[in-house]
């Protein structure tokens, strides 16, 4: 079993979003940068869980960034993984990014291929399906649970109003979601091995992205709070009802 | 060229979500003049033409005799086939659960490009260039797609119901499809019966609740207002709730009318699921929490008295 988890790095939750350069970039002054929740979460620990239950597997780490995504790739090893890439490029697009991660995809023959849900920064929840649609391999999004059977993954994913659980047989792509695991702490022990892990730089194959950022933009800011006394709930729900319609 | 738009059903009933991707898909086609499609796989119960009420000229319905795929693969292979078909070069999918699993396998498939979370009609006027919200919601993006077939995703909640529209033609067609390699065994329905993403009224609470036999009240005002449930991360963490309803950075994120929150602090992470929410009401006891800082109505007052008085104020308001 060869199993391959996907890991971007993204600005802290709380970092402040702001804008450089005529609003065409992201201000990363003072920003801190992390494994992107969903990655380090659900996809890596659960791979991780899979090759404890499963010592012969194995697992490898990959990831499309420049020289600053190797404290984030290496801070993933330090909780698991036997190896990582890191391909040499500063994506544009999720096209640009997931075409790269499908080239080392084939070449290394995975049997499972996992990502997050979504980036917290992009948001686009669209880089597993690329990279599935790219080399026909079958996709299942937003996982929540995760099983390896004889030669099938069961999985669980959202729907609609509710869950669904689906067989398919190797290899395939899955992104992940809450529920499937339990976010750990890397241990001394951990970040110690993560020093002498092997990280290979890829240089890139070249593909333009499809689409390009032409500007960022923040929201209007709130017109401030309106208090209501606690004892003058009547008068919340007039206001939600009369001033602002929504009731 | 004309517009596709992707109809999303469960079990053979269409989506809200779908009502808001036609009208957007409509309005997109009157935009460059050209026709709006709209495209359904798959069984379903529901008499079609009527859709032309948002405003879509053509419905093509794709395999009415069997229940839609369950493969996203699948179903990316039958809507490249239609947009070719229908000579279509924009795709407008919904960014629900499922447009999120079939959108960037159709981007793929047509080397296309892809933009998702939408949260407006695009700029035309020099190349194509949608706005889409990222951060979490905290800022938008503009994004020019450089390629002649373009995708958009449209983020639930965020575009205007179009009426009035005149019947659409409904034409059905049987298309071959590609051997299904993913293999549903099991389906389930959440307890959750309005759901989350749809809602438009939703009431949340946080730990400010206490413990999870505090929930009658919120589920009570949530019942009189037509509301779904919602919780903060630790609540569902802690098991008191539901892990659906958790709301925020790493739960469901979420554009209702109406946000009501009780006992919830507003930790950024907590404000990046709800800060597309057109109307924010906060309930704490803390003056000084950070959610009335993102809310348009507050009371700072103590749940366990302000929670029942708004039940009973809603309830008067509509006369039950
Ligand atoms: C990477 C990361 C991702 C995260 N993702 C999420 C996420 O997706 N969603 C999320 O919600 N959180 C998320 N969190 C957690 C987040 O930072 C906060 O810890 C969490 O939102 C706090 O939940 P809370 O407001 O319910 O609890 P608390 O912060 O404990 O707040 C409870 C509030 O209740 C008020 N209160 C207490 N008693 C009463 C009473 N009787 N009446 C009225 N008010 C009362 C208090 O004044 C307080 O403001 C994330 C954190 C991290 C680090
Ligand atoms: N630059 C990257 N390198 C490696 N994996 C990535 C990268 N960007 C995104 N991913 C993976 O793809 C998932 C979805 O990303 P996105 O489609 O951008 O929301 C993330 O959770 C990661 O697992």
């Amino acid at each position: 079993m060869k199993i391959l988890v996907c890991i971007s790095k993204t600005p802290d939750t709380t970092a402040k979003i702001a804008f450089t350069d005529n609003n065409t970039k992201f201000d990363t002054a003072g920003v801190q940068w992390i494994i992107n929740p969903y990655d380090e979460w659900y996809a890596l620990v659960r791979a991780i869980e899979l090759k404890e239950a499963k010592p012969d597997t194995v697992l490898h780490l990959a990831t499309v960034g420049g020289a600053d995504a190797d404290p984030i790739i290496r801070k993933a090893l330090a909780l698991g993984g036997d190896e990582a890439y890191r391909i040499n490029l500063d994506g544009a697009d999720c096209y640009q990014v997931a075409f790269q991660l499908a080239q080392l995809i084939s070449k290394g023959g995975y049997d499972l291929v996992l990502t997050g849900k979504e980036t917290i920064d992009y948001n686009g929840s669209s880089l597993g399906g690329m990279i599935a649609g790219i080399n026909y391999l079958p996709y299942i999004s937003l996982a929540t649970h995760l099983e390896i059977a004889e030669n099938k993954a069961i999985v669980t994913r959202e729907i609609e109003g509710g869950e669904e659980v689906c067989e398919v047989a190797f290899p395939l792509v899955v992104s992940a979601q809450k529920g499937m695991a339990e976010a750990r702490i890397p241990n001394m022990r951990g970040i110690m091995a993560a020093r002498t892990k092997p990280l290979s730089v890829v240089e890139p194959i070249a593909q333009d992205p499809l689409t390009t950022v032409t500007a960022f933009e923040l929201p209007a800011p709130k017109a401030g709070v309106k208090l209501v006394a606690p004892d003058q709930v009547d008068e919340l729900v007039r206001l939600l009802h009369q001033e602002a319609k929504v009731l | 060229m004309n517009v596709l738009i992707v109809i999303d059903t469960a079990e053979g009933i269409i989506k809200k979500s779908a009502f808001e991707t036609l009208s957007y898909g409509a309005d997109l086609a009157a935009q460059l003049g050209v026709n709006a499609v709209g495209l359904l796989p798959g069984a379903t119960s529901e008499e079609l033409g009527s859709l032309g009420q948002y405003g879509i000229n053509k419905i093509v319905h794709v395999n009415p005799d069997q229940p839609r795929a369950d493969d996203p693969t699948v179903l990316a292979g039958l809507i490249a086939s239609v947009a070719s078909t229908e000579q279509c070069d924009v795709i407008v999918f919904s960014h629900s659960l499922s447009g999120k699993s079939i959108a960037p396998i159709v981007s793929a498939q047509l080397k296309a490009g892809l933009v998702t979370g939408v949260v407006g009609l695009p700029d035309t006027g020099n190349g194509f260039v949608v706005k889409r919200a990222v951060f979490s919601g905290k800022a938008f993006s503009h994004v020019r797609i450089e390629t002649p077939i373009k995708l958009i995703s449209v983020n639930p909640n965020s575009y205007k119901v179009n009426t009035g529209g005149s019947p659409a033609t409904v034409e059905t067609l049987s298309l071959p499809t590609a051997a299904p390699r993913v293999l549903v065994t099991k389906r389930q329905k959440s307890s959750n019966e309005l759901l989350l993403t749809e809602a438009e009224t939703v009431v949340s609470a946080g730990r400010g609740l206490k413990g999870p036999e505090n929930w009658g009240m919120i589920e009570e005002l949530a019942k009189v207002m037509g509301a779904a449930t919602a919780c903060s991360r630790p609540v569902a963490d802690a098991h008191w709730r539901p892990h659906n309803e958790h709301v925020g950075q790493t739960g469901v994120a979420i554009a209702p009318t109406l946000y009501v929150a009780i006992g919830i602090s507003g930790a950024i992470q907590h404000l990046a699921g709800v800060n597309r929410s057109k109307v924010i009401v906060v309930i704490n006891k803390d003056p000084e929490a950070p959610f009335f800082k993102a809310a348009d109505y507050g009371i700072v007052g103590d749940a366990f008295d302000v929670v029942p008085a708004f039940t009973a104020a809603v309830k008067k308001l509509k006369g039950v």
